[in-house]
């Protein structure tokens, strides 16, 4: 029997102490026409060589395509140490650390994590993780309504260079808490949100707003004007809730760090950490990253560790701040987050541990200096153009002037590569557009074999067919 | 020792980024960072080390007997984890095309069909990515199921007073107000205080059954009926499925929406802190407000509905699809067991459960339910012993770690004084229990000689008791170079 140790004469020495004749016996309370049958729409038992052999096929029916696609999660080389030490027993099948003086490896970890992530952010406090960067933006201006007290208006500017599914994300989470999300509109030149738009959509919401929400690089992988947006909202009492990619971090100016020193930096940062060591892995578990400065700290969700003494004197590591928790504060919690991230946040710290910053840098160095590489030579093809003029990092929306971007990724993907992210859905204004990506792990030779691939598409005849057919 | 303090200026890690840093071309300067992150330098050697050294000091279940009632701390099989990291899953991207997915897709849809079959509900969403944002989903259903019915004055939701804090705290989240129903000592919930709490202002009540107190429900159908004449919709909250996976589903009890935690009962690992899943299934009138993305089959291909495909849908949770590694692993579990193995779940988690607490009473303690089966864990009340000894349940728990055992639940459910919630699982054997047992046993005698030996425990681990005051109130979250 998969996984239950009993074996005949154990079970009729436990039934013997309980006092009853059968297993079924100690179903006896629950009432007999609702006892379910047999689970018929549940296939038999599988040993582990036969559910092997089912998911290798499975995973051989899964893409090989060489991936230039991006749009939120990032393909980097993970070290082999990373996910051999994560996946060891006492990381991977523990329970959350409220027993400490059990639990001291986990909790010392994510006291190291909590630190990596304030020295890359240079925000003051992060907490143990969210689940993701969507759900950890929506908690993040959840957070915001609870810290700006000098705002009664529930309106969060949202702008809409910001990665589309984590505003989706975020509608969903706050909807029940009338709070509005206010859409800032890019401009359409830079592919960046302008302080213009940004004071026109506060004057027109009445002037009081809660908090503003910035990404960098943004969902176009463009750089917003990070420090005078910053400014003005904090002359503006609002907050600024920055959403981040970490391992872009360690080149550019980061969070904590925003705009004029006396008023330093955003107030709350959050991100997805997949990009430090979760491998890609259909869409999760990635983490969420949640930092904010210190005098925000009683209104951050999540689990935090301290560091503290034992009755010795030793150091040691507690869970602390928890009457912020839904455990203890139940209804009047600050989230109703439990269950967070853990073992990927494992990964992720000792992901950094092993790159340190200079790996770290020199990583996305090298994804700035692919993706420039790619974009040269796409841009080199006639019918490809860039769409937007700010500095960008590791990502490019281009457009295609001729062609439709769906058939284009089509036909990339029959020739093995995966070309991009359709813009088409989320913003048709861009027309043909695609968001490419190429981070650390391509070559020359497959940036070349993509810009081979994307000529011979925009000048054969089938493409040319399908645009007549679509138009 | 931190990490921070095993590193050295200039010290590179192994050959794993680029070697030279290539040149941060046509960024403007301001955009960019002054000077380095203040992360560790050590070398690969030194990082594995360190942190195979820390998992050292963790209980887990691979190493330690692990009876968290609530938690459902059984065997995470070795092949779930390593079957869902194969290349072909890890190395797929979230938005790859559909056509390009279909070896992932169908893993999902099966997962989403067995769970229907196992619960008794009509649809599933593996959206979710935990119990908390699974009930989230759940409630967030129910208000809009009522709101599209313009039926707009239910703005209460009921929850017994048993209930895990995530319910409340969930409730408040979606816009609920939340109203506590008292619990009858035999741990059934009071129907008179139901019937009084419903009316035209009752959006739902959360359940979950058998109860935090480790008893099954009796009256589940009389409950199902109240609600639902009152015009509100019953949540299972389904923390608690291991204890009767195969023997009655949610659906066959009446309930309309049920969260299940694939890191409970579908054994995927809690991670120290997770990750989870809390995919969320529902009856058929609640089908089209299910969270996204959900899979679909079409003319034998795989693929993600959407937004269009489901204007109703109370939209997404992630910024794509839960935690796929998890729910492969939930799915790679379920194949293992099969339907045979899945009653044999609820059959030997209960088992042992009830074989513990008839041990329990046997060696003298006192159980906070009497004359009850135990569902798949049953909870001891030490507040006798807390009177005459000066011994805390708190105290019995640091013992049993000096003991070799990781500690019950504690101090939940808030109603039962003094309390451990255990619940054993059905993966372990005869002997974990009876070597747990022992130790209870041990302990309840040296609180009656020598209780200064479970004040002063744990003393055998790497750290003695923590000052917890000191951590909130002198709060270092972050190392900080001197």
């Amino acid at each position: 029997m998969p996984f239950i140790p009993h074996t005949e004469n154990e079970i009729t020495q436990m039934l013997e102490t309980i006092g009853v004749d059968s297993i079924d016996d100690l179903f006896d309370e629950i009432p007999a026409h609702l006892r379910a049958g047999v689970l018929q729409a549940v296939p038999h038992s599988m040993n582990e060589m036969e559910v092997s052999r089912l998911m290798k096929q499975r995973a051989d029916q899964n893409s090989s395509a060489i991936c230039f696609l991006g749009a939120g999660a990032y393909e980097h080389h993970i070290p082999s140490a990373v996910w051999e030490i994560t996946t060891r027993g006492e990381y991977y099948s523990a329970y959350t650390p409220y027993q400490a003086e059990a639990s001291q490896g986990t909790l010392q970890l994510t006291y190291e994590y909590q630190s990596m992530m304030t020295a890359l952010t240079a925000m003051d406090v992060s907490n143990a993780s969210m689940y993701d960067g969507a759900s950890s933006l929506a908690e993040a201006i959840l957070m915001a309504v609870r810290a700006n007290r000098k705002s009664r208006s529930r309106k969060i500017l949202i702008p809409t260079s910001v990665n589309p599914s984590y505003r989706k994300a975020a509608h969903t989470i706050v909807n029940g808490q009338q709070v509005e999300l206010i859409d800032v509109p890019y401009d359409s030149a830079s592919g960046t949100v302008t302080l213009e738009q940004i004071k026109q959509q506060t004057e027109a919401h009445g002037g009081d707003i809660t908090a503003m929400v910035l990404q960098q690089p943004n969902f176009f992988g463009c750089l917003e004007e990070v420090d005078a947006i910053t400014d003005w909202a904090h002359d503006n009492n609002i907050l600024v809730i920055a959403v981040i990619n970490p391992l872009v971090m360690s080149v550019l100016n980061p969070p904590g760090k925003w705009g004029r020193e006396d008023n330093a930096g955003a107030d709350i940062a959050c991100g997805d950490g997949q990009p430090l060591g979760a491998p890609m892995s259909a869409g999760g578990p990635y983490y969420g990253l949640l930092c904010c400065k210190q005098s925000l700290v009683r209104q951050i969700p999540g689990r935090i560790v301290g560091r503290t003494i034992d009755l010795d004197g030793k150091e040691g590591f507690v869970l602390t701040l928890q009457a912020r928790e839904q455990h203890i504060r139940r209804s009047k919690a600050t989230s109703n987050i439990c269950t967070n991230q853990g073992l990927v946040v494992t990964a992720s710290t000792i992901y950094m541990a092993i790159q340190g910053a200079q790996g770290l840098e020199n990583t996305a160095a090298a994804c700035h200096a692919n993706n420039n590489s790619l974009v040269e030579k796409l841009i080199a093809i006639d019918g490809v153009k860039k769409a937007f003029s700010a500095p960008q990092f590791h990502e490019t929306v281009l457009q295609l002037e001729q062609q439709p971007a769906a058939e284009v990724l089509k036909a990339l993907m029959e020739k093995g590569i995966l070309g991009g992210y359709n813009l088409s859905q989320d913003y048709p204004e861009l027309g043909e557009a695609i968001l490419v990506c190429t981070t650390e792990m391509r070559t020359e030779e497959e940036i070349d074999q993509y810009a081979d691939a994307m000529r011979d598409v925009l000048s054969s005849g089938a493409t040319v067919a399908s645009l007549a057919e679509s138009a | 020792m931190l990490i921070f303090e095993h590193s050295s200026e200039g010290r590179r890690g192994a050959p794993q980024a680029p070697a030279e840093k290539a040149p941060l071309t046509a960024i403007p300067e301001k955009l960019l960072r002054e000077g380095s992150a203040a992360l560790p330098e050590v070398s690969e050697l030194q990082a594995v080390r360190h942190y195979t050294r820390l998992s050292q000091k963790n209980f887990s279940i691979d190493t330690q007997f692990y009876p968290l009632g609530s938690c459902t701390m059984k065997y995470n099989p070795r092949a779930c984890n390593s079957l869902a990291m194969l290349p072909g899953f890890l190395n797929a991207h979230p938005l790859t095309p559909d056509a390009q997915n279909q070896g992932f897709l169908a893993c999902m849809h099966d997962l989403q069909s067995m769970l229907c079959e196992a619960t008794g509900m009509a649809a599933f969403s593996l959206a979710p990515m935990a119990g908390a944002q699974g009930e989230f989903a759940g409630v967030a259903m129910i208000e809009a199921y009522h709101r599209s019915r313009g039926d707009d004055a239910r703005k209460e939701i009921l929850v017994p007073d048993a209930a895990h804090g995530t319910n409340p705290a969930t409730a408040v989240m979606c816009g609920f107000t939340v109203k506590e129903i008292a619990t009858l000592d035999n741990g059934d919930v009071d129907i008179d205080a139901l019937k009084q709490a419903v009316g035209p202002h009752t959006a739902g009540l959360m359940l979950t059954n058998p109860s935090t107190l480790g008893v099954f429900e009796r009256n589940i159908e009389a409950i199902a009926k109240v609600i639902h004449e009152a015009g509100g919709l019953l949540y299972y909250d389904g923390a608690n499925l291991n204890a009767i996976l195969g023997k009655i589903r949610p659906g066959d009890m009446g309930f309309d929406v049920i969260h299940s935690n694939l890191h409970k009962t579908f054994s995927t690992p809690h991670g120290g802190g997770g990750p989870g899943s809390g995919a969320v299934g529902v009856a058929e009138r609640l089908r089209p407000f299910l969270p996204l993305p959900v899979v679909t089959e079409e003319d034998d291909s795989y693929r993600y509905l959407t937004a269009k495909d489901c204007p109703q849908s109370i939209g997404r949770l992630s910024a794509f699809m839960g935690n796929p590694g998890v729910l492969l692993r939930a799915y790679i579990y379920m194949r293992l067991l099969g339907r045979e193995g899945m009653v044999r779940v609820a059959e030997f988690a209960t088992l042992n459960a009830n074989y513990m607490m008839a041990e329990a009473k046997r060696r003298g303690f006192t159980l906070a339910i009497n004359d009850r089966r135990a569902s798949h864990e049953f909870i001891i009340t030490l507040k006798n012993e807390a009177r005459d000894y000066h011994v805390s349940a708190m105290d019995f728990a640091k013992r049993l770690l000096d003991l070799g055992y990781h500690a019950p639940t504690t101090y939940f459910p808030l109603l039962v004084p003094e309390c451990l919630l255990i619940e054993p699982t059905e993966s372990e054997a005869k002997e974990a229990l009876d070597g747990f047992m022992d130790a209870l046993e041990q302990i309840k005698h040296e609180a009656e000689t020598n209780p200064e030996l479970l004040h002063a425990a744990p003393q055998t681990l790497p750290v003695k008791r923590l000052d917890e005051v000191r951590a909130a109130k002198q709060l270092d979250l972050a190392f900080k170079k001197q």
